[in-house]
């Protein structure tokens, strides 16, 4: 459809055929310089611009599209059709595990990298000499340019193997703490190692946003709380912090949207299971959404397919939640901060 | 007060006994300062263990198969514990696939960045402000969902090549490359334009002869990055490219193989079980490609960055930017 096709480049030759025959100028903005070439272009730019949000909206359409099938068949008769649903009753009943599975993973993974990720920005922004912190800064952005697959990779092969005994000794030690409880795996390939990998993948993206709120404070602020005697973990305690609340909330929220949607560290690292379980050491018990349709999919038949897509969409959902509330937190805190 | 910022500004001169005595009331609080201190640096430190350790192992394990017969043939032929087969056939497909989508995105990209700066008021540019940001957070899995589903309405089920790949990265791509792109432009001096207008130069050859040629090693720089970013991608191209062991060329027909999803594939089969006695036979031969295709990978990945690093570097106008 035309949202995959690209606007002919910019030139003379295109834009100027496109030029409107009559002369209507409705716009109250029109100046005597929006003729011509000139308000084609005008319109080619606004057209991708509109085009973006058309995408948007393609993207659900479409996967709405493909799942309906699935959503719209009887849960019975879908059980019987679709292999991928043989120890499921329904769709939801399916789909629900995996929600709770992509979520634990998530969730563990920001508690693992929010206060890390603080403690970086923070580094960056107040503690390390300034001619240094950009170059420290471009460190960290480079843990976001190693790919997903990468990461897998080295989760799987080397991880596992060194946080093994880690994750023995608390099963044995601490045990009596639900989240350790149960039977601990003998390769690490659990939950537990997976969110650490996520941690270290949404490490960069929170990093970046709570450093830039960080630099925002007001430079007043911090004087004013140093020239009262404070320590400087006293001044980003009490000038910079409460100032970046609302920032590191937000960084923290597009983390989670990245964690949830993050698909191969999981597929890779993950023995899966499709259980409500929140022992996250033994093998074999939960599964994210994303890991589970780049397993299944290319063994599924259209029907199964169309299960797939609906899973997808809730995953669409979900972080397109999180994601609209975290780019509205950092929208609406842009309006007060800043030197007005 | 005692070792903060230059900037602070308080007159330090005078007396010693009151700073001492502040000091010794104040040893708790001086030492809750250390301590978090010490928490900061550790967070450094923490993030960049796996950084190191990813990039050391990467080499370490990877250089051993990274050599020109690896990069010049493909899996074709190649079974069991082989001491064969390489990455040509991956490299080949993520080149096409990656070149195709920026091809897509950058346009696109470009036009609604130049919309954003140039023209952008309102409640559409707002929208697409926002929007933008909010697509920057698509999970990978759902644009090849998306690029997938697209390719089926119209085409049937089942499709697999390497421009529904190109699509679904495009998606992906689209948004960084909106962002890069609209933080150069902006960049762009408001004088350049005046005079240009001035002068009585057409708007649209305004946006094209000045503002474009200010910005254009800026805008080289964020596509190259954006590039990088995608090129990594490995679950929206598992699940609309497919995997195969041979070489093709050709975008709109077949499968095609890329060097993110090679490096899952030779993950995904794991150890090959060898006969004690047998000759030619290397257990770990898929580790081994994977680790190497890995290699591969990030120095592609690296070598965008550091072209990007460079083109900003020699080709920045002098003055600004």
């Amino acid at each position: 459809m035309s949202t995959t096709q690209s606007p002919p480049a910019p030139g003379p030759a295109a834009t100027s055929s496109l030029e409107p025959a009559g002369p209507r100028r409705r716009r109250r903005g029109a100046r005597s310089s929006d003729r011509g070439a000139s308000r084609a272009f005008r319109w080619l730019a606004t057209g991708a611009g509109a085009l973006i949000l058309i995408l948007l909206v393609a993207v659900a359409v479409f996967l709405v599209i493909k799942a309906w099938p699935a959503i719209s068949m009887p849960s019975d008769e879908l059980v019987e059709k679709v292999g991928l649903l043989r120890n499921s009753s329904s769709l939801l009943d399916y789909v629900g595990p995996l929600i709770f599975g992509t979520v634990l993973a998530a969730t563990l993974a920001l508690i693992f990298a929010v206060p890390v990720a603080i403690g970086i920005a923070l580094f960056t922004s107040h503690y390390a000499p300034r001619r240094l912190a950009s170059t420290l800064g471009y460190v960290i952005d480079l843990l976001a340019a190693v790919p997903s697959v990468v990461y897998g990779l080295w989760g799987a092969l080397v991880l596992s193997p060194i946080v093994q005994p880690v994750w023995a000794w608390l099963n044995e030690n601490v045990g009596w703490f639900p989240l350790f409880a149960g039977k601990v795996s003998p390769t690490a390939r659990v939950l537990l190692t997976v969110a650490i990998v996520l941690a270290v993948m949404i490490l960069p993206i929170i990093t970046a946003v709570s450093r830039e709120v960080f630099l925002q404070t007001p430079r007043l602020h911090e004087e004013a709380a140093l020239a009262l005697g404070a320590t400087r973990w006293e001044m980003i305690r009490m000038a910079v912090l409460p100032f970046g609340r609302s920032g590191v909330i937000s960084a923290a929220m597009l983390g989670l949207g990245r964690a949830l949607g993050e698909t191969m560290a999981v597929l890779m690292i993950l023995s899966p299971g499709f259980l409500y379980s929140f022992h996250i050491l033994e093998a074999g018990q939960q599964q994210s959404i994303a890991a589970n349709i780049a397993a299944q999919f290319p063994e599924a038949d259209p029907l199964g397919v169309s299960t797939l897509i609906a899973t997808g969409l809730a995953l669409f959902a979900i972080t397109l939640v999180v994601n609209v509330a975290a780019r509205a937190i950092v929208a609406r805190r842009k309006d007060f901060s800043g030197a007005n | 007060m005692t070792t903060i910022a230059p900037e602070a500004g308080s007159p330090q001169q005078g007396n010693p006994e009151l700073r001492a005595l502040l000091r010794q009331v104040d040893k708790k609080r001086h030492r809750v300062d250390r301590f978090m201190k010490g928490l900061v640096y550790l967070a450094f430190v923490l993030a960049v263990v796996p950084l190191v350790s990813v990039a050391w192992t990467v080499v370490s394990k990877g250089i051993e198969r990274f050599n020109a017969y690896f990069l010049t043939h493909s899996m074709r032929g190649v079974y069991g514990g082989m001491d064969a087969g390489g990455v040509y056939h991956a490299i080949v497909g993520t080149i096409e696939i990656t070149l195709f989508a920026a091809l897509i995105s950058v346009p696109i990209g470009l036009l609604t960045a130049i919309y954003l700066v140039e023209y952008g008021r309102g409640q559409l540019a707002r929208s697409v402000t926002f929007f933008v940001d909010v697509m920057t957070g698509i999970p990978s899995i759902v644009a090849g969902l998306f690029a997938y589903a697209l390719f089926a309405v119209f085409l049937g089920p089942g499709v697999r090549m390497g421009v529904v790949g190109s699509v679904a990265l495009s998606v992906l791509m689209i948004p960084v490359v909106v962002r890069s792109s609209e933080e150069m432009l902006r960049l762009v001096p408001n004088e350049l334009r005046e005079a240009a207008l001035a002068l009585g130069v057409p708007r649209w050859l305004v946006v094209i002869k000045v503002v474009l040629r200010t910005a254009v090693a800026g805008l080289v720089t964020g596509i190259m990055i954006s590039v990088a970013r995608v090129i990594g991608e490995t679950a929206p191209l598992l699940i609309t490219v497919g995997v195969i062991d041979s070489i093709n060329y050709n975008l709109f027909e077949g499968r095609m193989m890329t060097l993110p999803v090679y490096v899952y594939r030779q993950f995904q089969q794991g150890l090959v079980p060898c006969a004690p006695d047998q000759a030619n036979c290397i257990a770990t031969i898929t580790y081994d490609r994977a680790w190497a295709g890995a290699l591969t990978l990030i120095l592609i990945v690296m070598l965008l960055n550091l072209v990007a690093r460079l083109v900003t570097r020699f080709f920045a106008p002098k003055n600004f930017g």
